[in-house]
């Protein structure tokens, strides 16, 4: 059947900045989605206001605008772009959400709702229409009831039955719940959780905690074919969010009698559905009893179907919107073997493993434990031929230093109650020889994973130097998955030799393809992963090849923007006829989507894995530039290996990364730093510290686990930090570095090709330096810095570049002190930053792509990129943060990085532009009413011209006392802190009474008082401010925006108005 | 680690893994099986008698035995070669693991074979003879038992699975007699599900016994092997086929297909597994079925005659059903009744099962 005629034009809704729950995985199925689209010959429009991804593009849809995604300005451009349909099944839940906000606004007359129509979203999102719906089809799911009173709890469990659970509706951090098992439990929890809702009501639901966690994905077309691409079962039981849990594919331990009831349950909901494209099913499943209860449908592309397409080849998103379009499953190709059908089911013959990957080394002293609400910020996928094999490479892939398991200390109730380290606290248990059964019970993790521990705690200790020797024995621990690191380590050897023994006995990975049908047809896409079985199918041609490596899982501090540059890096090559071979192993990504590259390998990013697949595919070079920290610590030991990195010599890495040798560089280019030193006792950083004088940056040189660094005020603060500090790296020295108090910090993203340079993008941070770069908010071009100081700037990157021999992308952070108009210069990164895409966007310039034309030899002339752009708008970048779903972390900012992602906002000034950026980025500032202002003394001199400000914009003003007394000549209301009394301003803030906050801490600890504000403002959604500067800008922005509606301009016009 | 065992090919290969289940030495041909799941339904289907059987998934035994999965009351396997057989057992209920169920029905194993480079070879060559042996056996003698092995094409495995007398399951007012060449389990229980009642006759039963049982339809099961080898059975098939409704499934399919004088062919590998897209031709509808067939009718061998094309196979076009212009008679080559393998056409027993009662 052909395409629906009706639709010419159809608006894509992406799914806005990364977060937590909402990560990379929807930047790969909407870029799937524009490709797909434009492939049946559709005009296509794209919103997103996440710039670092591929889907923003210019070349991935006909238009693209990267505009808050809200109903209102996705409406004016529907209108705008004579939009026929709307795609909202890529988009998450933002996607899910635009669609019904339009629905409800009655902005979607004569426009089609493609994939999932707005009664279906309704149908799965609202609570009482779901158990409608689940009921008609007679599909059985956990009951629940909201309740007001411990009578009414009482009653609802009549219907429901024990256990139960209780979760107070509306909490501060989520707090209050729990399990009642007999009534009286019930009474003492309800009566708590009523106590700690702030609206009185808690949510008593039938538990099926314990239960297993089983997923389906499930595609349908307007024929009512329906498959399953993929299931899954999560290794952790129901109470841990599937983000959280570590995931195998397919399902392990159901017969298939329990796995043909519930693929007849998915089929039957997505046809009663009547969803065109993808589905995502989830259930938890008693395993005593086989009964199973729908706990969730998702009628999207979701996190899981990423990694269902992934583990298995079909790229759902992709088919999803042809069978959106109309298109039937029968009519559409299988990508990967090119003959077969997209109507069939694939059959996978190896294990997937996914491990997510927490934030919590970003946020010290929060909880770890893990639970219902999701906490990790990405996933790992590796694939094996044995679960052992599988889930170690997983482990090796989280790049978090293990080559494998290793013992960590556990308490009793980590068994029960896992943290994010609950995989390597069982493997501990069964080392201290607790048996499977018991830690089955306790944790309620399936026996058979445990069981798989057991086998490699049993292998590993029969692991020795003689053992090793053997042949037959060492290939069993190859195929088991272990490295030589672990082997080595556990055979007290060096891992060079184990890598000796593996070459005496030329034991090498071999490489098995992933081909969506179990080797029953030909493959005609090479999607690769290393194994230790005996047949290779790696097919070695005499092309020019180049290995690019990836930056595996979405964290803190290394983004989606990394895997953008790797894409980039991989297209460029493609279209200079040059073979990609690109590995990775972020299962969430575009890059690991096989049409990227020419050869894809979905592995750790270790050294040995790396060499593994160097050594079969012998690329002509390595690029290390785009994979973030992990490809940029993998150049020296590749370097030494012998293998040649591509762009900047890997010496100059060293050059800049030794802080003594960097300062050698500065000082023969006249570079002027901030004062540091460096200190191996307490004794040497007080001594630093009073040489260079308070406050200072104090860091360990050497990072593991990310242990943080932090600004010191004083002696006794910096005494505190060494002691944890010195614990974490005692070999290392401390670096102690000059804080520069209200300095302005600024980015700089350059090209060079070792005679040029090119400035790409001079960002100015809105928030002072002191705030980590990557948490700041920036504007292009800088508003605040007078011209001859952004010519030192321009002066320093040219001479650091070039003496550095940058082949390829730079980043160069510079802090300036507007007093002293001087200019210092903080650090210098030889690679792409997080910000290439974002200057990418501004200035129109793939900066990754002409990057990877450098380092294969061409010029910067070649691309006429002589001269800086100067763009004739402004663009912001604002960061986004995972406060909301880290219920105890405080949402201030400062030198360690916490945000998850950013938006963009593009406009004809920094104020509208900035508004843009906050309301992308979660913030709607207010344009008028109560505007509560709290900050720390040093602040408060610097109020008073805010306050007048906010006054002369129309706010009332609430201060707390020391605030208030700094404020003159504006009215102000004085609101007690929670410490004195009431009223206060929790009250206040419960109430409703405040629309927006500044509140800046008081120093290193944040008071009690502080914290609590900043807390409220994240759960209740106020908008919050928690720097003077971020304060002034949003000012700036509600100014620019009142009496002045937001005018939607795609990024197409922007760029070409250049 | 456990004992050698040894998997020689036809074709001189001999691959080294070790053993589990029975220690012996078996022949068969080898055929692989891209199922996820449902070991047991597999291993205890008549209808791979004389095969040994490769999974491509690498891990088997997972979840463990029960004998509520049984499509047969044995093994039918000549041998099992799988990447991995799961030691342990975890799966709530089940008592047995692989190895025990192997060794109770003196079927031998073999494990840590790369079963995918094995299948590329199967895929590349065809389906090859094998001899698997868990005791010891030298190289040649074992590459000269796979050789010696008699094709596929030329064993009468029929008689090897079929019931050898008569009988009933249910009562009903209805009932429908299955000419046994390898029934399973769930083909009978589908049918019982339905409210019709099961008569299950030997694969040669004679027209006549039939008819005179007094049944209301017939059923042709599945089998093994080649159904040229089942002369007898096309003979008095044919004689029933105007009276009453008919069904045929797989092996079915082909004997009925054969009294309309259609011509059958080994396949290169045949279809194995749960993944395998049927495509109606007159809904467009497509379906997802288990499948475990080495044979397939040429589908011009029956052009002109009353048996119509009515659904394919989507990957390689082969037929996957017929029906008659006129009669109440069809045939698919896949397995409606699962087990292992997808549900998703079960219907088709509802709709015999009122055709008969309407009949």
């Amino acid at each position: 059947m052909p395409v629906d005629e009706d639709i010419k034009k159809v608006l894509i809704i992406g799914s806005g900045p990364i977060q937590i729950g909402q990560a990379a995985e929807f930047d790969y199925s909407g870029s799937q989605a524009c490709k797909s689209l434009r492939e049946e010959g559709l005009e296509t429009v794209l919103v997103n206001s996440n710039p670092a991804t591929i889907q923003t593009d210019m070349d991935m849809a006909d238009t693209v605008y990267t505009e808050p995604l809200t109903a209102e300005l996705v409406a004016q451009i529907i209108e705008k772009e004579n939009i026929d349909a709307i795609l909202p099944t890529m988009g998450g839940q933002t996607g899910l959400n635009i669609a019904t906000e339009l629905g409800k606004l009655g902005l979607l007359e004569g426009i089609k709702v493609i994939g999932s129509d707005v009664q279906t979203i309704a149908d799965v999102e609202d609570r009482d229409l779901f158990a409608n719906f689940m009921d008609r089809l007679n599909e059985p799911i956990p009951k629940c009831h909201a309740v007001e009173s411990v009578e009414e709890a009482l009653e609802a469990v009549e219907e429901i039955g024990y256990p139960v659970i209780v979760r107070p509706a509306f909490t501060l951090g989520g707090t209050g719940g729990g399990i009642a098992h007999n009534k009286q439990e019930l009474i003492d929890v309800t009566t708590h959780g009523l106590d700690m809702s702030y609206i009185n009501q808690v949510l008593i639901d039938e538990s099926v905690l314990g239960w297993k966690e089983i997923e389906f994905e499930v595609m349908r077309d307007k024929n009512d074919t329906c498959i399953i691409v993929c299931n899954m079962e999560n290794v952790d039981p129901m109470g841990i969010h599937t983000g959280d849990s570590i995931v195998v594919a397919p399902i392990q331990n159901l017969n298939d009698e329990v796995c043909q009831r519930l693929r007849d349950a998915s089929i039957k909901i997505i046809r009663n559905l009547g969803i065109n494209g993808g589905c995502n099913i989830q259930f938890a499943l008693n395993p005593e009893t086989n009964e199973y209860k729908i706990i969730e449908v998702n009628p999207r592309v979701s996190r899981s179907s990423a990694l269902a397409s992934k583990a298995t080849g079909y790229p759902i998103a992709k088919i999803s919107s042809k069978v959106a379009l109309g298109l039937t499953l029968d009519e559409i190709r299988n990508d990967i073997t090119k003959e077969t059908p997209a109507s069939f089911e694939p059959s996978i013959d190896y294990i997937v493993v996914k491990i997510p990957r927490w934030p919590f080394d970003k946020f010290k002293g929060i909880d770890r434990k893990i639970g219902v609400q999701m906490k990790a910020t990405g996933e790992v996928m590796a694939i094996g031929r044995t679960y052992e094999e599988a889930i170690q490479k997983a482990i090796r892939s989280l790049d978090i230093g293990l080559h494998g398991f290793e013992y960590l200390e556990y308490t009793e109730d980590n068994l029960a109650n896992p943290t994010d380290e609950r995989l390597f606290h069982m493997y501990s248990a069964i080392k201290d020889g607790r048996s499977v059964e018991e830690l089955a019970e306790l944790s309620k993790m399936d026996a058979f994973f445990l069981y798989k521990i057991e086998n490699i705690v049993e292998f590993e200790n029969q692991v020795t130097k003689e053992a090793l020797e053997d042949e037959k024995f060492l290939l069993k621990a190859k195929k088991l998955g272990f490295s030589n690191f672990t082997l080595a380590k556990l055979a007290g050897i060096e891992e060079k030799d184990v890598k000796a023994l593996l070459d005496k006995f030329d034991i090498k990975p071999s490489y098995k393809m992933v081909d969506t049908c179990a080797a029953e047809f030909e493959a005609k896409t090479p999607y690769y992963y290393s194994s230790y079985d005996s047949g290779n199918e790696f097919i070695k041609n005499d092309n020019k090849k180049i290995l690019i490596i990836g930056a595996g899982p979405i964290r803190i501090g290394q983004g989606i923007e990394f895997d953008y540059c790797c894409v980039h890096s991989s297209l460029a090559l493609k279209d200079q006829g040059i073979e990609t071979i690109l590995v990775n192993n972020n299962p969430e990504t575009v890059s690991t989507d096989y049409d990227i590259s020419d050869e894809l390998f979905f592995e750790p990013l270790t050294f040995e894995d790396i060499m593994g697949i160097i050594e079969q595919v012998e690329p002509e070079g390595v690029i290390v530039q785009f994979g973030g920290q992990t490809s940029i610590n993998l150049s020296v030991p590749l370097a030494e290996a012998g293998v040649k990195i591509l762009g900047t010599p890997y010496e100059s890495i060293d050059r800049v990364e030794d802080r003594e040798r960097f300062t050698e560089v500065l000082n023969d280019l006249h570079i002027n730093q901030a004062p540091y030193g460096l200190a191996n006792s307490f004794d040497e950083a007080r001594e630093a510290a009073e040489r260079i004088g308070f406050p200072v940056l104090v860091r360990p040189s050497y990072v593991i686990g990310g242990r943080a660094m932090e600004i010191v005020y004083c002696v006794e603060e910096l005494e505190e930090y060494m002691k944890e500090a010195v614990k974490v790296s005692p070999e290392h020295p401390i670096l102690v570095d000059k804080f520069l108090e209200d300095a302005v910090e600024l980015d700089v993203d350059l090209l060079c090709d070792g005679e040029d340079v090119f400035i790409a993008g001079i960002m100015e941070h809105i928030e002072e330096a002191g705030v980590h770069s990557g948490d700041s908010a920036c504007v292009i071009p800088p508003q605040t810095i007078p011209e001859h100081l952004l010519q030192v700037i321009r002066e320093n990157t040219r001479k650091l570049a070039l003496e550095l021999d940058v082949i390829g992308l730079m980043n160069i952070q510079y802090a300036v002190k507007l007093d002293e108009e001087r200019v210092y210069i903080i650090e210098a990164n030889p690679r792409a930053s997080r910000t290439v895409p974002f200057v990418s966007k501004a200035i129109g310039v793939p900066l990754a792509k002409v990057a990877t034309s450098l380092m294969m030899g061409a010029k910067l002339k070649d691309f006429n990129l002589t001269k800086e752009i100067k763009i004739n708008h402004v663009a912001v970048k604002e960061s986004v943060f995972p406060f909301l779903k880290l219920t105890e972390s405080d949402s201030i900012l400062g030198p360690e990085m916490k945000s998850t992602g950013e938006s963009i906002g593009i406009d004809e000034n920094f104020g509208l532009a900035f508004y843009k950026s906050q309301l992308s980025a979660g913030m709607d500032l207010p344009k008028e009413g109560n505007l509560l202002i709290s900050v720390r003394e040093q602040d408060q001199k610097k109020i008073q011209p805010i306050a007048e400000k906010a006054h002369a914009l129309g706010f009332n003003i609430y201060a707390t006392k020391g605030t208030a007394n700094s404020i003159f000549d504006v009215p102000i209301t004085r609101i007690k802190k929670v410490s004195q009394g009431t009223p206060n301003i929790k009250e206040a803030i419960l109430d409703g009474k405040i629309d927006m906050i500044i509140n800046t801490p008081h120093g290193e600890q944040a008071s009690k008082d502080g914290y609590t504000i900043r807390r409220l403002a994240v759960e209740l959604g106020i908008p919050y401010v928690t720097t003077l500067a971020g304060a002034r800008a949003a000012l700036n922005a509600i100014e620019a925006v009142k009496g002045n509606d937001l005018k939607v301009k795609s990024l197409n016009d922007h760029i070409a108005n250049i | 680690m456990g004992n050698e065992a040894k998997l020689a090919l036809e074709d001189g290969t001999v691959l080294k893994g070790e053993a589990f289940g029975y220690e012996t030495v078996t022949v068969g041909e080898l055929a692989f099986s891209t199922g996820m799941s449902g070991y047991t339904e597999a291993l205890t289907d008549p209808s791979f008698k004389g095969q040994i059987l490769m999974s491509t998934y690498p891990l088997e035994g997972n979840y463990g035995i029960s004998e509520d999965w049984y499509q047969s009351d044995k093994v039918q396997v000549e041998g099992f070669v799988v990447r991995e057989a799961c030691k342990k057992l975890s799966n709530f209920g089940t008592k047995k693991t692989l190895d025990d169920f192997l060794r109770e029905f003196k079927v031998p194993g073999i494990e840590d074979i790369d079963t995918r480079d094995l299948t590329l070879k199967i895929r590349e060559k065809g389906s090859l003879k094998a001899a698997l042996a868990t005791e010891e056996i030298d190289d040649d003698e074992l590459v000269a038992r796979a050789q010696e092995h008699k094709s596929i094409v030329d064993l009468d495995l029929v008689p090897l699975v079929s019931t050898p007398e008569v009988k009933t399951f249910g009562d009903f007012d209805k009932t429908v007699a299955i000419l046994d060449c390898g029934v399973k389990k769930n083909i009978i229980s589908c049918f019982l599900e339905n409210g019709v009642g099961v008569a299950l006759f030997p694969y040669n039963t004679d027209y006549q016994t039939i008819l005179d049982y007094g049944v209301n339809g017939l059923m042709v099961s599945p089998g093994p092997g080649n159904p040229e080898r089942l002369t007898e059975t096309i003979e008095n098939v044919g004689k029933l086929i105007t009276k009453f409704p008919v069904f045929g499934i797989c092996m079915g399919q082909h004997v009925i297909a054969k009294t309309f004088g259609a011509t059958t062919y080994k396949m290169k590998f045949g279809h194995r597994g749960a993944n395998q897209p049927v495509k109606d031709l007159q809904t467009g509808k497509v379906f997802i079925t288990s499948q475990n067939h080495g044979f397939a009718i040429d589908p011009d061998s029956l052009k002109g005659t009353d048996l119509e094309l009515t659904q394919i196979n989507l990957n390689d076009g082969t037929p996957e059903g017929f029906m008659h212009k006129e009669l109440p008679l069809r045939t698919i080559q896949y397995h409606p009744e699962s087990g292992p393998g997808p549900n998703d056409t079960r219907d088709l027993f509802e709709e015999f099962g009122k055709i008969i009662k309407e009949y």
